[in-house]
């Protein structure tokens, strides 16, 4: 036994299996490198910049409008993608269509895809001239280059965390509740209404956190598709970009920390509705 | 048949007119199909056809040309450099960190994991900020690595380190699960039976999660040579240097040299369906040894 091990004997429980020393070691030297010593350097900053001049910098008009869209858009792409993932969801788990099995594997898509490629091919589609863009022009309806680009960019990344997050609750269903649903007189739209969907909701909202969370830092499936006119379709990903370009660092770490506070408090918040519903429904979302 | 929606009552091929009461009705279901397949189509398949459509716009004659550029051979060469360094580091890092976390109780592990999970929720250009705050000309180390003459920023050391860092948690975050479902059991037989620690690891735990680590690796694999914000914000856009493939894909869009752009975007979307294919078959064939975190 050596003096290492010995020393953490007290923090952790005893156990015959070797290595906690080294893998331990392993992970905390790394985690710090990595992560905790340049996080802790834009802590730094932010705070070397003095109370005054961050809320300056903060809730400048241009920030705040940025920051503004970045939420916004992130929010109501979030909202899509819980209404099309849930039924998509749905679909994959309790029907039978040709196809499915592909259909299953293409949700993960935009995990796989670089974003940079979701972003022109996003573009391309939705353009005025686009497949789907020049048959949108005549109703009237402009994508690319608009707020509603940003929305279509952030439904096509978070698709995935709603339908991943939900799909495997929905599986554990217990059928017998329907049946006895069905049994005490509900109608099917009852028993979706008032027995299935309780159930669902923790998955429902950690997918909804989870995506709008990607939402808000998303940059580049977004960049090509939001035609970037500030104080309008400027996301805050891109103004920190645009600072740094301007050597304008103090501007930088301002919104990357506003934004780092508000994606933090929502971390959080997933886990107290995933400790909530372990609680609540003995499972996590 | 259980999900079919329709009953068969015993030899009556009637079966419309009997409902299961756990199913929607016929036309709900259709509908529900409809509207689910039309939104992958709008949002997933055509997005990706219009990258192959586009890169295809001039014919396979250009195709080629623009993919036997020699930036472009820059840019996929850096990309599988990156990919070559920080894939293997966050592999080594994940499997020590599984194996802290699954096989021990210790103080603070929930606290542990959490942290770990950090980077999912960090936007990549934030993520290659904090870089840029520490190496940058005007920081704490920016003047010392320049009086020695170390360059890490608008170099591939910048891009490794962004990489790494977006990359952090994806092999540890499939193992973590996985090791903690397989409990220890194995590993205190092979110890009681006298095998070493790095026995046991390679000879037992090994085995047991190479395909949730396969997994993992190719999750991280895909993330590392896809990543744009992260790697866009330290890599000063050099061409034929600095640039990886996602950012050469930029460039050359931002230039109107769109088939360029899309010939280039092919090879990464390729890159996607080749990874897709693998995760689904990995998940068909060895659903048990990968972890029940089907979400990333």
């Amino acid at each position: 036994m050596t003096a290492r091990t010995a020393s953490l004997w007290q923090i952790r429980q005893p156990s015959v299996i070797p290595g906690f020393g080294l893998a331990l070691g392993v992970t905390l030297s790394w985690l710090t490198l990595i992560i905790l010593i340049p996080l802790s350097g834009l802590v730094w900053r932010s705070s070397a910049l003095g109370w005054t001049t961050f809320w300056e910098l903060a809730t400048d008009q241009r920030t705040v409008n940025a920051l503004r869209i970045s939420f916004g858009t992130a929010f109501l792409a979030a909202l899509i993608n819980v209404v099309f993932g849930v039924i998509l969801a749905w679909v994959l788990v309790r029907y039978r269509f040709p196809g499915k099995r592909v259909i299953d594997a293409m949700v993960d898509l935009p995990f796989a895809l670089p974003t940079a490629v979701a972003g022109i091919a996003l573009t391309t589609l939705y353009a005025p001239n686009g497949w789907i863009g020049s048959l949108l022009t005549p109703l009237g309806i402009k994508v690319a280059f608009t707020p509603l680009g940003i929305v279509f960019a952030l439904v096509f990344v978070g698709l995935p965390f709603v339908v991943r997050t939900v799909q495997p609750i929905m599986e554990e269903i217990d059928k017998e509740v329907e049946e006895a649903a069905a049994t005490l007189g509900a109608n099917r739209l009852q028993t979706i209404r008032r027995v299935l969907l309780p159930g669902l909701s923790p998955a429902v909202l950690t997918g909804f956190a989870l995506a709008f969370a990607r939402g808000v830092g998303e940059y580049g499936s977004v960049i090509f598709i939001a035609g970037n006119l500030p104080y309008v379709s400027e996301i805050a990903p891109l103004l920190i970009v645009i600072r740094l370009e301007e050597f304008n660092y103090p501007a930088a770490t301002a919104i990357a920390a506003v934004m780092l506070v508000i994606s933090f408090a929502m971390l959080l918040i997933i886990n107290m509705i995933q400790a909530w519903s372990r609680r609540r429904y003995g499972y996590g979302a | 048949m259980a999900h079919d929606g329709t009953a068969s009552p015993a030899g009556s091929g009637n079966t419309e007119l009997v409902r299961v009461a756990t199913s929607e009705h016929r036309l709900a279901r259709y509908g529900l199909i409809a509207a689910a397949l039309t939104f992958v189509a709008l949002f997933l398949v055509l997005p990706l056809a219009a990258v192959f459509t586009e890169a295809m716009r001039n014919g396979p004659g250009e195709f080629l040309t623009v993919l036997s550029d020699p930036e472009t051979f820059a840019a996929i060469r850096l990309t599988l450099l990156v990919a070559g360094i920080a894939v293997p580091l966050n592999l080594v890092f994940g499997i020590a960190a599984a194996w802290a976390i699954a096989k021990f109780e210790f103080k603070g592990k929930a606290f542990l994991t959490t942290l770990i999970d950090l980077p999912f929720s960090v936007s990549p250009v934030i993520s290659g900020l904090v870089f840029v705050l520490l190496f940058g000309s005007h920081s704490l180390l920016g003047p010392w690595l320049q009086s020695h003459g170390i360059q890490i920023l608008f170099a591939v050391p910048g891009i490794v380190l962004a990489t790494v860092f977006v990359t952090f948690p994806f092999v540890a975050r499939e193992l973590i699960p996985l090791m903690q479902e397989q409990g220890t059991s194995d590993e205190e037989a092979a110890l009681s039976l006298g095998a070493s620690g790095w026995q046991t690891f390679w000879h037992v735990t090994l085995p047991n999660i190479k395909w949730g680590l396969l997994y993992g690796v190719l999750l991280c694999n895909a993330r590392a040579m896809g990543e744009f914000g992260a790697v866009s914000v330290v890599s000063g856009h050099i061409r034929g240097l600095t640039n990886t493939m996602p950012l050469q894909v930029e460039i050359l869009y931002n230039e109107y040299n769109f088939v360029a752009a899309f010939a280039v975007a092919t090879l990464l979307a390729l890159l996607a369906l080749v990874t897709l294919v693998l995760k689904s078959l990995l998940e068909m064939k060895y659903s048990a040894q990968i972890a029940a975190s089907r979400r990333h």
